[in-house]
């Protein structure tokens, strides 16, 4: 808010002025206006003051008198007390329009702080939770076969890389199956165009947002109920597919829609086949887009339990065979573990989440560095940058059409 | 392309009496490689259409046998009594449970978001701000059974001391009441792990609708004199409403359909009541992921038939919540 910054004559300044030159009278100072944007120390001890305060009302009218349990009850009516005397004072203290100004802005902050608080809690909590119990050599090449939660040292004979193995592949699987699709769907919205693409564009808005635990459904009722096939990975794959789809399609889409048409045009003016444009100019183009969108894809589907849990159904040994018989996964370990009793099997569903969540922020910050990638291949041509609307738009089903004079 | 030119030229530039330049034809006939470029694309688009009409039909062909068994009172009975003589089957309290879920979530999560978005387009210092909206957006990337993990062991702890006093102190409100302890494995707790869940949804649309709000009118009532916050209620609200709406509905058809953490927290005893603090409660989606393989044969039809009615009410919600978020971007409805 540089606007907002009045410019004031520092008094030293102005008296030295008086001093030295007596002849022009010391400029008059205007009294100063009332700026929202400013902070002065008046600010900082009306909101210290109001904070502190509010602490103590708390402190005796709920926890004394009315025996307000535990720090979260605390925190909030705390937080609620204190927004209250902010208001009220700036309210006294300076005007009414300020103090909600200010007390929306408190609001804001809060909000913001909150939600970043917790993703930052909830990624170093599991971390805090996992590492210490952690047998690194045996989780990572130990199934849980010989899993005695009894024992004392349980862990150290057991891993999860039945799991770790299990997830890699169905992950894998999925996205060999579902990314070429998204891709040539994404292809057919951007490029090929034609009768359908409104339609076929509100079906996959429409599947992006398929509840998780449908797919899994849709799957469990093609195939394995009626035992055309039996539970597997290659059966969880396709469920993935079903969540993978079209959220890949939605970002690749919107990646080749700002490859600039001078591209396409200048191909085809060369004679070169429409096939040849797609897959030699506009693909790379966009390719560290593509990139991203499919790294974002994984991330998102590597988490994904409920869709697992009727198709690849889990299993405490190691099967390498992706296409037959049950098999574990990160999820599902953490899945079945979590309401256990026992602390060994606890130990072993944080540590499953500790891998799963490490393997989500690789993949994360990778599709973050490559559409940095992007986002300079751009700036270097000259036309826009995707935002990273785009990135998050992986998780969401959001629409795709963008007006493009706005954007 | 020069070749043909200088060819032209030639041609022209011939003595009277040269042969006539032969026209050059030019084929816009589509070859066969683009053809089956094109078919293929095609196919791919039209595939993604057949999957999702394949999901619907599957779901239908596979709760059919349940419906024919409950009829309408699938809706109107709650349980998954599949087995025996006289089955007693139906998603009432799933439903009830589903929509007390969504609510706490979207009563929690929305301002929230709301304010996180605000923030991101409003508050914070540019710099900041690719950190920040990575931050959010790892929100949404962070798996739901890590929400679960997350809400059963540090959220609930904390949760319960509250609800203790909200059902002592505030039970004149009748969602509050308590008519059974314990408190944990609430709908409420439920509802306030599913509300964080939405936030990076709804926060990332709002904040791509919010900065799209006119630069000249921010401005113009920052010259006449507007507060921050004047001109955010009387600028970016009012030209980000329509994408707000259309946010929160996107966010609450994420609630609806969320279903590990739920599941993690809920017990899933079919009780169902306006009592959100107190043990207990189930949504659509905890009564297929916990009774899963558990009611032989007809209880998969009613897996099935559960998972059509959740699928159902998820696709309205976010196509009506998409068009809303297009209009909105588009501008329309925005003209003062």
């Amino acid at each position: 808010m540089s606007i907002d910054t009045p410019v004031r004559t520092p008094g030293a300044a102005s008296s030295a002025d008086a001093e030295t030159t007596v002849m022009p009278p010391a400029p008059r100072r205007l009294p100063s206006a009332i700026r929202p944007g400013d902070f002065s120390s008046t600010d900082v001890a009306l909101l210290a003051f109001s904070a502190l305060s509010s602490f103590f009302l708390v402190w005796v009218a709920f926890y004394q008198i009315t025996s307000l349990s535990g720090v979260l009850g605390f925190l909030v009516s705390w937080f609620v007390l204190f927004i209250a005397m902010t208001w009220i004072s700036t309210a006294q203290v300076i005007e009414r329009q300020v103090a909600t100004d200010r007390v929306v802005a408190t609001l804001v902050v809060s909000a913001a702080v909150l939600v970043v608080g917790l993703v930052l809690f909830i990624v170093l909590w599991v971390a805090y939770k996992a590492v210490p119990s952690i047998h690194w050599t045996s989780l990572f090449t130990k199934d849980q076969k010989n899993f005695q939660p009894a024992s004392p040292n349980a862990l150290s004979t057991v891993g999860i890389s039945e799991a770790i193995v299990g997830t890699m592949e169905q992950v894998a699987v999925a996205a060999l199956i579902g990314v070429p699709i998204a891709i040539t769907t994404a292809v057919f919205l951007n490029e090929v165009k034609g009768r359908g693409v409104k339609l076929v564009r509100t079906v996959v808005t429409a599947m992006s947002g398929t509840p998780s635990v449908v797919a899994g459904v849709f799957i469990y009722s093609i195939f394995i109920i009626d035992h055309i096939m039996n539970y597997s990975g290659f059966a969880a794959s396709l469920a993935l597919v079903v969540i993978l789809l079209p959220s890949v399609t939605r970002v690749v889409e919107e990646v080749l829609r700002v490859v600039p048409s001078g591209l396409r045009e200048a191909s085809l003016a060369l004679g070169a086949p429409e096939w040849r444009t797609t897959w030699s100019v506009v693909l790379p183009t966009a390719r560290s887009g593509v990139v991203t969108a499919v790294l974002l894809g994984v991330a998102r589907i590597v988490g994904e339990t409920a869709p697992l849990i009727f198709t690849a159904f889990g299993s405490q040994v190691m099967n390498w065979n992706v296409f037959h018989g049950a098999q574990g996964a990160l999820p599902i370990v953490i899945y079945s573990d979590v309401r256990q009793a026992n602390q060994s099997f606890l130990d072993l569903a944080f540590q499953a989440g500790f891998v799963l969540m490490s393997l989500v922020l690789v993949l994360f910050v990778l599709a973050r560095l490559f559409s940095r990638v992007r986002d300079k291949d751009a700036k270097k041509r000259g036309d826009l940058p995707i935002e990273d609307d785009a990135l998050a738009r992986m998780f969401l089903p959001v629409p795709m059409e963008k007006s493009e004079n706005l954007s | 392309m020069t070749s043909t030119i200088d060819r032209g030229l030639a041609d022209g530039a011939s003595p009277i009496g040269a042969p006539v330049p032969t026209p050059i034809v030019v084929n816009s006939e589509v070859s066969q490689p683009d053809k089956i470029y094109r078919l293929t694309a095609k196919t791919a688009g039209f595939g993604v259409l057949a999957l999702l009409f394949l999901i619907g039909l599957f779901l239908v062909i596979g709760g059919w046998p349940a419906f024919k068994v409950a009829g309408l009172g699938f809706f109107t009975h709650s349980g998954f009594q599949t087995q025996g003589a006289n089955p007693v089957f139906g998603v009432l309290a799933s439903l009830v449970g589903t929509v007390e879920v969504a609510t706490v979530a979207m009563l929690v999560g929305g301002p929230v978001a709301i304010g996180t978005a605000l923030f991101l387009s409003e508050y914070a210092p540019r710099w900041s701000r690719r950190t920040l909206i990575a931050l959010v957006d790892l929100a949404a990337a962070i798996p739901s059974i890590i929400y679960g993990l997350w809400a059963i062991f540090e959220l609930q702890p904390n949760v319960v001391g509250f609800s203790t006093w909200l059902s002592r102190h505030v039970a004149f409100i009748p969602f509050f009441t308590v008519t059974s302890p314990p408190l944990n494995a609430s709908i409420f707790i439920a509802g306030l792990v599913v509300g964080l869940m939405i936030v990076p949804i709804v926060a990332s649309i709002s904040r791509e609708v919010f900065s799209l709000a006119p630069p000249g009118e921010r401005e113009a009532a920052l010259a006449l004199g507007a507060s921050r916050w004047q001109m955010i209620r009387t600028v970016v609200l009012p030209f980000g409403r329509g994408g707000m709406i259309g946010a929160i509905m996107l966010g609450l058809g994420r609630a609806l359909e969320e279903t590990i953490a739920v599941t993690i927290i809920l017990g899933g005893s079919f009780s169902f009541g306006i009592h959100i603090l107190q043990h207990g409660g189930t949504t659509i989606s905890q009564m297929i992921a916990s009774n899963f393989g558990s009611g032989g044969q007809l209880g998969n039809h009613v897996l099935l038939l559960a998972g059509f009615v959740l699928f159902i009410l998820t696709m309205v919600i976010n196509l009506a919540a998409s068009a809303i978020v297009n209009r909105s971007r588009s501008g329309a409805g925005t003209d003062l």
